[in-house]
């Protein structure tokens, strides 16, 4: 934690450097506004060309409408596709920054460094930090780790990227994957060689150049045989961008032998109370296993107006795993359609899904969930459980398995239940010294503990800390 | 230490409680007892301060102050602990952390550090010990697929960590087989100390032959009827309730 202390309040050049205004492309998406993109970022033509064609499939799709969540249409015209470095503005002192933004970071625990940095106060450069970002690029480095933003990948590492861009998610795999792949600003990119363990979890939060995060990511993770990485996305502070809309797409490739665990927190802007305003959170996340290798999902959703996000894992080779440990959480007005695609290619296939939903206000949680075995994955087996815990009268869930079976010797168990927190609960607390809100952390940290116990260690505290924190004030 | 005087309570326009008086004294053991719906858990629910009750007369005082004022958790923190009739089971909390988040509220409450974890530890390992519980306990959810003598040890237990002024034993006998009645009124023996109390809330004699009340109080239809020494207990157990309410019919 103290290096990663260290690197986060290091470089913070937003505002400094660049001149906004000329940065920003005008609204509207059409293939001009993707050359120019292209051409701000300096791509070969192979990415150029690449942009265009998933534009064009783009035009020729439709925004889904099956999720079970309603909101007003994004205006795509209205958008601006471009603009970098993101248009923060620069702030003196924290006195400048909203309390209850600093009262959540309190409660949060989060450092006053971080919190300036998170909040877009200037500050100093740690001398130190230069040197602990080298030891730590130096160290990867010497494994044969590649860890560097999508940009900087699609200049030094154009093979690796030809290669696997787009490889799990096609750009003909859905509306906003499409989109994406036409307009994606950066992201991460990550290559683990043969055999090698990475040594420490891999962070955006504090990604080699870093760029920011953009409102079209592209993350790429690929771990070669018998290499394994952890690799987090997100962050449990509360997270304010002008762009609504986000579409993200992130591909993961396991080859034989390798395991890949992805951590995500997520903690957009919900909008306020009244559901106005907050962030459209739409992403494509997807997985490929070869043989004998693993992909561990685990989310912690507790962010955005809106969210559709099915991370998947594709079990193609022999004796793959496939997990999916997920917390959603949705308080006041916002919706969440979310789950994963368990599909069963290879023999003797395992998946396990954990998902507990916790639906507080007048918001409505669903979870989507897709387990398919295929004719020629003998003796696959797939264990799901998907919990909700409500909180109070005005708030939904919906459960929406969908299970595809095609062949015989398949091992299907689906486990729900839906329950509410109890005043019982609530008063056995009370009576032992816990107060309320104190009372409601635990239970909802219990209830969670399956999914939370997959977290790195100081990811976990965080987390829970960032339940309680969102769930704050709905039991009256 | 506790002052009820002429309590009245009811849930949902229905009066349970038309009346109640009673003082107990720090060190005194009381038991009340009486027939199902007396409103004998009525009264440990008012006393604890759960919201479904509403207190519509009389008053509570609890040293020297005024409970009815006070939220259930700052009644727990000025030293009252109720042992539950049905303990609640809550998932994926072990009771460490349970008992841990307990304690350290208690302390925050009195401008107090958290108790450091090493001695936490040692207490609570004593305590287990006291009850002739496993270790294992401690991990597991709570009250989670406890038996129900589990869950009434388990009761204990915490009381013996909290070292409450006022303990109410709500039914705590019930579903006890008679090793692990033998063993909770041990430990409630041993806690037995000038400076601390207990209301046990029974339907039988069968518990007070383990914990001798100096005070024994028979609730009928929402009033203390009859109050006396122990001796009241066993005149109840060989007469029967019918006896109380015939006397009762005869006035």
């Amino acid at each position: 934690m103290e290096i990663l202390d260290k690197i986060t309040k290091s470089d913070y050049k937003y505002g400094f450097t660049t001149d906004i205004e000329s940065d920003k492309a005008p609204n509207g998406i059409n293939e001009d506004i993707i050359r120019l993109i292209s051409s701000k970022k300096n791509e070969p033509e192979w990415m150029l060309q690449w942009r265009l064609e998933a534009f064009a499939i783009w035009q020729e799709m439709k925004e889904p409408d099956w999720a079970n969540v309603t909101y007003k249409k994004p205006d795509f015209n209205a958008i601006s596709y471009y603009s970098a470095p993101k248009p923060k503005k620069v702030l003196d002192s924290l006195d400048e920054v909203d309390p209850e933004l600093l009262k959540t970071f309190a409660k949060l625990g989060i450092s006053l460094d971080e919190q300036k940095r998170l909040s877009g106060v200037a500050i100093d450069i740690v001398v130190d930090s230069v040197s602990v970002k080298t030891t730590f690029k130096a160290k990867l480095a010497e494994l044969g780790i590649i860890f560097c933003s999508m940009t900087e990948a699609i200049h030094e590492h154009p093979e690796l990227v030809q290669k696997y861009l787009g490889r799990v998610v096609p750009r003909t795999d859905n509306f906003y994957a499409a989109l994406n792949s036409a307009v994606f600003t950066d992201g991460s990119f990550c290559f683990i060689p043969k055999g090698v363990r990475c040594p420490m979890e891999l962070s955006t939060y504090f990604r080699i150049n870093e760029s920011g995060t953009g409102q079209f990511e592209r993350t790429l993770v690929i771990a070669d045989e018998d290499s394994y990485v952890s690799y987090l996305e997100g962050c449990t502070a509360p997270m304010r961008d002008e762009n609504q809309l986000h579409a993200a797409v992130v591909e993961l490739v396991a080859m034989d032998g390798a395991e890949i665990k992805y951590s995500t927190v997520q903690n957009w802007y919900p909008g306020d109370v009244n559901g106005l305003g907050g962030i459209f959170n739409f992403v494509t996340k997807r997985g490929i296993c070869e043989r004998n290798a693993k992909i561990s999902w685990t989310q912690v959703e507790t962010g955005s107006a809106v969210t559709w996000k099915y991370p998947s894992c594709i079990l193609k080779g022999e004796n793959s795993v496939g997990e999916f440990y997920s917390v959603a959480v949705t308080n006041n007005y916002q919706q969440a359609d979310t789950g994963t695609k368990m599909i069963h290619l290879g023999k003797n296939t395992k998946s396990t899904i954990i998902s507990k939903g916790i639906c507080a206000g007048k918001s409505n949680g669903s979870y989507r969930g897709l387990v398919k075995i295929g004719p020629r994955a003998d003796n696959a087996r797939n264990f799901s459980q998907c919990d909700s815990l409500l909180m109070g009268d005005g708030c939904g869930s919906h459960t929406f398995p969908y299970i595809e079976i095609a062949n015989k010797s398949a091992q299907v168990e689906h486990e729900a239940t839906t329950s509410k927190i109890g005043e019982d609960q609530l008063f056995y607390c009370n009576q032992r010294g816990i107060p309320t809100e104190e009372a409601i952390a635990l239970i909802v940290n219990g209830y969670c503990k399956d999914v939370l116990s997959q977290l790195p260690m100081e990811f976990a505290v965080e987390a829970q800390k960032l339940l309680a924190v969102s769930l704050e004030g709905s039991v009256g | 230490m506790l002052h009820i005087k002429n309590l009245h309570a009811s849930i949902e326009d229905n009066k349970i409680l038309k009346g109640i008086n009673l003082e107990v004294r720090p060190g005194e053991v009381h038991a009340i007892m009486g027939p199902n719906g007396s409103g004998k858990s009525t009264l440990s629910s008012v006393i604890a301060g759960r919201e479904e009750y509403e207190v519509t007369e009389g008053s509570i005082e609890f040293l020297n102050e005024d409970l009815l004022s006070l939220s259930p958790e700052e009644r727990a923190h000025a030293g009252i602990f109720l042992s539950f009739q049905y303990p609640v089971e809550i998932p994926g909390v072990s009771l460490t952390n349970f008992i841990k988040t307990s304690m350290n509220e208690t302390r925050k409450a009195k401008g107090l550090e958290p108790y450091p974890a090493k001695d936490l530890l040692k207490k609570m390992r004593d305590c287990l010990e006291l009850l002739e519980m496993d270790k294992g306990f401690l991990s597991r959810s709570l009250n989670e697929g406890f038996s129900g003598g589990e869950k009434k040890r388990n009761e204990i237990f915490q009381m013996a960590l909290l070292e409450p002024k006022l303990a109410i034993l709500d039914e705590t006998d019930s579903g006890l087989d008679i090793d692990a009645l033998r063993i909770v009124a041990s430990g409630v023996n041993k806690l037995r100390s000038p400076k601390n109390s207990f209301v046990l809330i029974t339907h039988y004699q069968r518990l007070l032959n383990y914990i001798e009340p100096d005070y024994v109080h028979v609730l009928f239809n929402g009033k203390i009827v009859r109050s006396g020494g122990k001796e009241l207990a066993h005149e109840l157990e060989s007469k029967g309730y019918d006896w109380i309410k015939q006397e009762l019919a005869e006035v």
